[in-house]
């Protein structure tokens, strides 16, 4: 008798879970403009970044003083002009023009030749070359300078008839995982934690919060439903709208950017699965704090967008930051997702060697969520 | 002007009335301003290296000595097999794997040439190629240290030899935030903008107070201006902010000048500001014109140059950039605080901005229904 009580008991939840889930939906389904930012977000920012975003440097402007105007300096000119880095934007006639360029912000490097080059060159076998980069980008500056010192190295070799030099040591250098160097590789993994993640924590919250502002909370609250459950069923729908646009995204990143998926596609969907799972619970918890849609907006915004760009190691290598940054970089999720995505997406390793990850991301679902479902109050203000 | 003065009362007090808001608006971007540029640091450096000495003689020990202590690579193992090195570039333990093939140094001595191996984790392209380019410099210095131990060559160089001499003008110490700083600066100044503005109709919408302004007599430019004001002065206040913590905490003094910098902004802002009230004129509630505004600021954002430079981007991404007010801003800020440009500097940029502004609000003026 009891037992079959609590059985029905069991499936009342259970129908009114199902039946909650289904008002969700409605909800999200009848907002026809936020149901297409939803789903088509994602695919804009994946082709958008995949393809825009690089840190290559290439056809970079430069500008040249040329004060010999001689057979070796048009030579070497045109080595730079043919060279994919570089791009010959202006032809300057006074070293005074360099700083006025640079101010316009028209060139980033100028390559400037003294009088009398070839005459140097073919008399004293010694010539010189000045390079200026604009350093107030000091990676592309860096950058920069070596490739064209390595164009000047190449032109300097070739008029030596490539002579062959005792005692050589040669090099052969491998290119793995990547060998045409694309920035997709990098950039997509990155991208996808960050999408996922944004889309995720921003949406749940504000959908609870939404109740909250317009009253419609009270109502749920003095139904019989168990508040647990209303914070649960609140985040069914969402989980499935991931799972569409996970979908999407690895689709994109195959046939379109045109990246390998050379592990295992269920441990890949499984490890995004789970992801999702720890940005929805982060939202929950973040609509169990603000009061407002705009404070949830800003808190899931503003203080998760930046710090995920930055701090999960897909825009700055995470070796290079001071030891407290290294230190917080640990409790962002985007960070273990990108190396999740790294190593099964490109490297094609296995669950063996991405368990410590995964189990980081779990333990960040199951915290956020207990702290979600304590803070969620029965009571409004 | 009574009409607005009134209603510039009303926005203030609205503001103000959220104390969580305006935390987020002040205490926000200042901890971001000081922590983030201390991330941001993508020189190529730190290359994790994993040496194969399958040689054990002095040259390899040499050559391995020379490499780490160039200060771009750490040596993060020694092992035993080619394969071993591999699997530690595959848990991320290594970047680099270099190879020294036994009989190296007796191959050098006896048959004038040896060889070396190396294979990189080229996931990051970029630092593949940079990382490559280093360590190939520094065996070429080193093979020419053997050489002239080897050879003694005549005083006169008999080889063709281009002295390159190299300078970085600007920021000669390659300080990495001193470009940052002013680009964050220009990001957390637009989050914060853009946001405010594109939520704040919106709201009134779904709150129903956008009912009662209808039926006053109030301008719909009137409305406009009065959400417009109280922004763009939070927005000013925010940007003060920020160049005294610049100033504070990285000691960022402008090379040009702080009316040029507030010149621009003061445009910049309204044309931010118009752009989120457009888009809250065009959304129905908040979570619309949330994503909507989240939407636009990140693609804003990512390719306005501020992470990786708007030159390598492909022509169509370069085609959008040109209408991405961002991308002004940040460069206009890198071009006033690092090289000292002046407004005849920029002259076209603010042009374009003023541009954007005009049309952004004159949009959000006209796209705001009196009825609903």
């Amino acid at each position: 008798m009891l037992k079959a009580q609590g059985s029905k008991l069991k499936t009342t939840t259970v129908k009114q879970f199902i039946s909650f889930v289904k008002k969700e939906f409605f909800h999200i389904w009848r907002d026809k403009q936020t149901m297409f930012i939803l789903l088509g977000m994602p695919v804009i920012q994946i082709v958008i970044f995949g393809f825009a975003l690089t840190n290559e440097v290439k056809n970079a402007k430069i500008a040249v003083l040329d004060n010999s105007k001689d057979a070796a300096t048009s030579s070497l000119i045109a080595e730079f002009n043919a060279s994919r880095y570089f791009d010959i934007e202006k032809d300057l006639t006074s070293y005074k023009q360099v700083d006025e360029e640079f101010k316009k912000g028209t060139i980033k490097l100028a390559l400037i030749f003294p009088q009398h080059f070839n005459e140097d060159l073919t008399h004293f076998n010694k010539a010189q070359v000045q390079l200026i980069a604009d350093a107030s980008d000091p990676n592309v500056a860096n950058t920069l300078t070596t490739y064209a010192s390595a164009v000047i190295m190449d032109y300097q070799n070739r008029i030596t008839n490539n002579r062959k030099l005792p005692y050589t040591i040669n090099t052969e250098m491998r290119m793995l995982y990547n060998p045409q160097l694309k920035g997709a590789f990098n950039f997509v993994p990155g991208v996808m934690a960050m999408v996922l993640l944004l889309v995720c924590t921003m949406m749940t919250a504000i959908t609870i919060v939404k109740e909250k502002e317009m009253g419609t909370m009270e109502i749920i609250l003095v139904s019989p439903m168990r508040p647990q459950v209303v914070v649960l069923a609140k985040a069914v729908p969402y989980l499935l709208l991931s799972i569409i646009n996970i979908i999407t995204i690895l689709l994109l990143s195959v046939f379109v950017l045109e990246l390998p998926i050379n592990g295992s596609l269920t441990l890949l969907m499984g490890e995004s699965i789970l992801f999702t799972l720890v940005s929805l619970s982060l939202g929950l918890l973040i609509s169990a704090a603000a009061g407002s849609q705009q404070t949830a907006m800003f808190i899931s915004l503003v203080a998760l967008f930046l710090p995920t760009v930055m701090l999960s190691g897909f825009m700055f290598p995470i070796e290079n930051m001071p030891l407290p940054l290294r230190t917080v970089s640990n409790i962002v999720p985007a960070k273990w997702y990108y190396t999740i995505v790294k190593s099964v997406m490109i490297k094609g390793l296995g669950l063996k060697d991405i368990w410590k990850e995964t189990l980081v991301l779990f333990g960040m679902m199951v915290f956020f969520l207990t702290m979600a479902i304590k803070k969620f109050k029965i009571r409004l203000a | 002007m009574r009409t607005i003065k009134f209603l510039l009362q009303k926005e203030f007090r609205q503001i103000f009335r959220d104390p969580a808001i305006i935390r987020i608006i002040l205490i926000m971007p200042v901890i971001q301003l000081i922590v983030l540029p201390w991330a941001a640091d993508y020189e190529v450096k730190n290359i994790k290296l994993a040496v194969v000495d399958q040689d054990h003689s002095e040259y390899s020990r040499q050559l391995v000595n020379k490499i780490t202590s160039s200060g771009y690579f750490n040596l993060a193992a020694y092992t035993a097999s080619y394969n071993e090195s591999l699997r530690q570039i595959e848990n991320d333990k290594a970047d680099l794997v270099l190879q020294i093939p036994a009989h190296f140094e007796k191959d050098l001595v006896k048959e004038n040439e040896a060889t070396l191996f190396m294979a990189m984790n080229a996931i990051n392209g970029v630092k593949a190629s940079l990382g490559g380019a280093y360590l190939r410099t520094i065996i070429q210095d080193y093979n020419r240290g053997v050489r002239s131990e080897w050879i003694q060559f005549p005083r006169f160089s008999p080889e063709t030899q281009i002295e390159i001499t190299s300078s970085n003008w600007y920021n000669p110490v390659m300080n990495y935030k001193y470009f940052m700083v002013p680009g964050i600066l220009v990001i957390l100044l637009t989050m914060i903008g853009m946001n405010l503005a594109a939520i704040n109709i919106v709201k009134e919408k779904e709150i129903g107070t956008i009912e009662q302004i209808n039926v006053t007599p109030i301008k719909k430019y009137q409305f406009i201006i009065g959400k417009l004001i109280p922004f763009w002065l939070i927005g000013l206040l925010v940007l003060t902010i920020g160049l005294l913590i610049s100033r504070l905490f990285y000691g960022i003094i402008p090379a040009g000048s702080f009316l040029t910098i507030y010149v621009f902004a003061a445009v910049y802002l309204l044309a931010v500001l118009g752009l989120g009230l457009l888009m809250s004129t065009f959304s129905a509630n908040q979570q619309q014109s949330m994503l909507l505004s989240f939407f636009i600021m990140m693609v804003f954002i990512l390719l306005g140059g501020l992470y990786t430079s708007i030159d390598s981007m492909p022509e169509w991404a370069k085609w959008i950039t040109r209408f991405n007010p961002v991308s002004y801003f940040i460069e206009v800020m890198r071009m006033v605080v690092l090289k000292g440009s002046s407004l005849a500097d920029i002259k076209f940029h603010l042009l374009k901005m003023f541009g954007f502004a005009v049309f952004f609000n004159a949009w959000a003026v006209f796209s705001y229904k009196k009825r609903s």
